[in-house]
């Protein structure tokens, strides 16, 4: 029988070479005269060893990584092909892997494991288990399940997803409703839902066909984020297989219900992940920001009650629809419910996806997964959750991963992106690009955000050419109090954060 | 060093790339989709590099809006571009896990090498150079984007070999 071979085919694996890996191994196997399948996976999210080349073997799937063109003669000698230990870059069976071992994924159990476009491979590990359930359920019941088992929102405001559900399911029947996926992923440091999209597609596919049926809506809309050309084929190809066998259309599976789904692509602008800039933006206006309420669970896309919900939110569904509400209750801590899909990215030495129950510390995650940064110096800050978001000093790092416990230091968890900087940061530099960034992105509706972040750089750069550093200090803050209180959406509200913390923990820095 | 030009002039050609038809063809193909300008946009600039002025009444009629607000549109945007642009759009990721690997240098060197800043297109229009804030490779810092083919654990020596791959590629292809 052939040996299966696999190459994975996430952006991140192609920005380091795996075409060619595959490529060369293909070859080298007609070389041989061996009989291989070479399978294009999707990626375990141990990042820093893409490409990760696994060859399935009677002992479990033995791993190659990071597995570069040019190590590939040097690596078929040593009997990568059959799977030989021996090699310095061999890593034995990867499911032993500390990294991944270590790891509660319940969301991402499949992932990196599959060919993400092969149904039959979706299915054989668990796929459509939850939209089954599901589909002998009555909607209210499927809001129950997703309401008992505490999860919130993904993308950032950490929203009850359950909640938001019951008020579009409330609404009169006979109106149009949309389920809206937010894949507009722009924060630094986030990549998790790229990988869902690119290694598991039909596990955000049965997710919003689960949401459909739960609030009682036929049509669902990705709003895809324009850097991400690898997921937009892949989503494509996958929704195109899931409509020929009937997981997606005008009669699901048999049941006499209906979903369609398609794409969007977003153009480039940061605010378009904001749930009504992102609505207007589909609708094919400016992405400007609308004033809520109302909210778009009441009057959304269109003016119809719309379900908007981050990738991740919608792909941890069908989970407790499978395995039940408490099950993923019960998991996490507090109100924290459930598990957090965290990205480790930036300065740090094994960057990757590491899904875990709420609670663990930031400080454990930087060390015991990222083993200290990349340049092997000292790290210096820590930004988690995107660029609207607080830098946090050494001293805030025993933080436990929860919701609360991060508002309480003035933080916050987001999507869950981390991003390690070493000692070579100059953090004054960083809070002049928090308000550059505003200046780029802002949508322009509100004056505390588009002229304050102006004034603010420019309030900046006179603080780092020390002209009046101690009056311009004063001006500053006062500046980043008015963008707080008077913004209308959280882009100019929290624009100030990382202001702040440089402020407050990194004086030094700022005064250059 | 030539000066580089913030406008470039389409290229030798470039007028025949697309028609009048051909963007009424390709309206009326979207049209019909619930908020169709997206979709619009996306299509004329896949198939055209840009959005001709043109273009604009065009849209404007088939979607009853006015011309201002197809502009309107088409300038919030940053991915929409008015003008031609190189063979090749180079993105340079801008953002906080890029910067924490050295993008900064990475994109000093690279508008040094080209000899142009950011929304500029390189004397011999190979390159168009453009910002980007994250594209989902931040494990694996600075990365950039050259059309749709995104590289990580980008360097300046890695750079200068990409470089020189992609001109003289594009040199047979002529
Ligand atoms: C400036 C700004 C940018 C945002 N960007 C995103 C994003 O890229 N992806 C996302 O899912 N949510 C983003 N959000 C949050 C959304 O507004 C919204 O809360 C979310 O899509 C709701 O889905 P959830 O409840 O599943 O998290 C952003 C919010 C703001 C204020
Ligand atoms: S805060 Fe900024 S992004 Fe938000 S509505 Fe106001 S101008 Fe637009
Ligand atoms: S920050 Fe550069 S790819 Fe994400």
């Amino acid at each position: 029988m052939a040996t299966r071979i696999y190459v994975p085919c996430d952006t991140t694996a192609l920005s380091l070479g795996a075409d060619e890996v595959a490529r060369r191994i293909e070859q080298a196997a007609g070389d041989r005269g061996l009989s291989i399948r070479l399978v294009r996976n999707g990626s375990r999210g141990l990042c820093w060893l893409e490409p990760l080349v696994e060859v399935d073997t009677g002992r479990g799937r033995i791993a190659y990584g990071p597995v570069a063109p040019e190590d590939l003669p040097e690596l078929l000698d040593a009997g990568l092909l059959d799977g030989q230990p021996g090699h310095s870059k061999c890593l034995g069976n990867i499911e032993e892997h500390p990294y991944l071992k270590r790891q509660q994924r319940l969301t991402f159990a499949r992932i990196g494991l599959t060919d993400p476009l092969s149904l039959d491979d979706y299915r054989a590990h668990g796929g459509f288990e939850g939209l089954e359930r599901a589909a002998g359920m009555t909607p209210q019941a499927i809001v129950d399940q997703v309401r008992e088992s505490g999860l919130r929102g993904r993308g950032g405001a950490a929203f009850p997803t359950g909640i938001k559900w019951q008020t579009v399911l409330n609404q009169p029947g006979d109106q149009q409703k949309y389920i809206v996926c937010n894949a507009d992923e722009g924060d630094s440091g986030s990549f998790a839902d790229r990988l869902v999209m690119e290694c598991d597609p039909y596990l955000l596919i049965e997710g919003m066909v689960i949401a459909g049926l739960a609030v009682g809506a036929d049509q669902g809309y990705i709003y895809l984020r324009e850097e991400y050309p690898v997921a937009h084929r892949i989503l494509n190809q996958a929704i195109a297989r899931a409509e020929a066998e009937d997981y997606l259309g005008a009669d699901l599976r048999g049941t006499g219900q209906s979903f369609h789904l398609e794409v969007r692509l977003a153009a480039g602008a940061y605010i378009c992940g904001e749930e009504t800039s992102l609505l207007e933006s589909l609708e094919g206006k400016r992405g400007l920001v609308r004033a809520k309420p109302p909210l778009p669970a009441i009057h959304g896309l269109f003016g119809q009650p719309t379900v908007v919900n981050n990738v991740l939110s919608l792909a941890t569904v069908p989970f407790i629809l499978a395995r039940g509400a408490s099950t993923y209750a019960n998991v996490g801590m507090g109100k924290s419910r459930g598990t957090l899909p965290i990205q480790l990215a930036g300065n740090i030495r094994r960057g990757g996806l590491i899904e875990l129950g709420f609670g663990i510390t930031l400080r454990e995650i930087l060390e015991d997964f990222g083993g200290g940064t990349y340049s092997g110096r000292p790290m210096k800050a820590v930004q988690v959750g995107g660029p609207l978001m607080a830098y946090l000093p050494d001293s805030q790092w025993d933080t436990p991963m929860d919701y609360e416990a991060f508002a309480q230091i003035g933080a916050g968890i987001g999507h869950g992106g981390v991003v390690a900087f070493d000692d070579t940061v100059d953090m004054g530099e960083q809070a002049r690009f928090a308000m550059e960034f505003c200046t780029v992105e802002s949508c322009g509706k509100c004056t505390p955000c588009r002229i304050g972040s102006v004034r603010g750089v420019e309030v900046i750069d006179r603080i780092r050419a020390g002209e009046h550093p101690e009056a311009n200090l004063a001006l500053l803050e006062d500046l980043c109090e008015t963008m707080v209180d008077g913004s209308l959406c959280a882009m100019g509200g929290m624009t100030p954060f990382p202001v702040q913390s440089v402020m407050k923990h990194f004086p030094g820095d700022l005064k250059g | 060093m030539a000066t580089p030009t913030q406008h470039p002039l389409p290229r030798a050609g470039a007028e025949g790339d697309w028609s009048e038809d051909a963007i009424r063809q390709q309206v009326n193909a979207l049209r019909h989709k619930p908020g169709a300008l997206l979709p619009i946009l996306h299509a004329i600039q896949d198939r055209v590099g840009y959005i001709p002025d043109g273009a604009v009444a065009i849209i404007a009629d088939a979607l009853q809006q006015s011309r201002a607000e197809i502009h309107g549109v088409i300038s919030f945007y940053h991915h929409f571009r008015t003008r031609p642009a190189g063979a090749h759009v180079l993105q340079i990721c801008r953002a906080e896990a890029c910067q924490s690997m050295g993008c900064r240098t990475l994109e000093a060197h690279i508008q040094q090498r080209l000899g142009v800043d950011f929304h500029q297109t390189t004397p011999d229009r190979e390159f168009t150079l453009e910002p980007v804030y994250c594209l989902g490779n931040c494990a694996c810092a600075p990365s950039i984007r050259v059309d749709d083919t995104i590289h990580g654990r980008m360097t300046t020596e890695k750079f200068d070999r990409l470089a020189e791959q992609l001109t003289t590629s594009t040199l047979e292809v002529k």
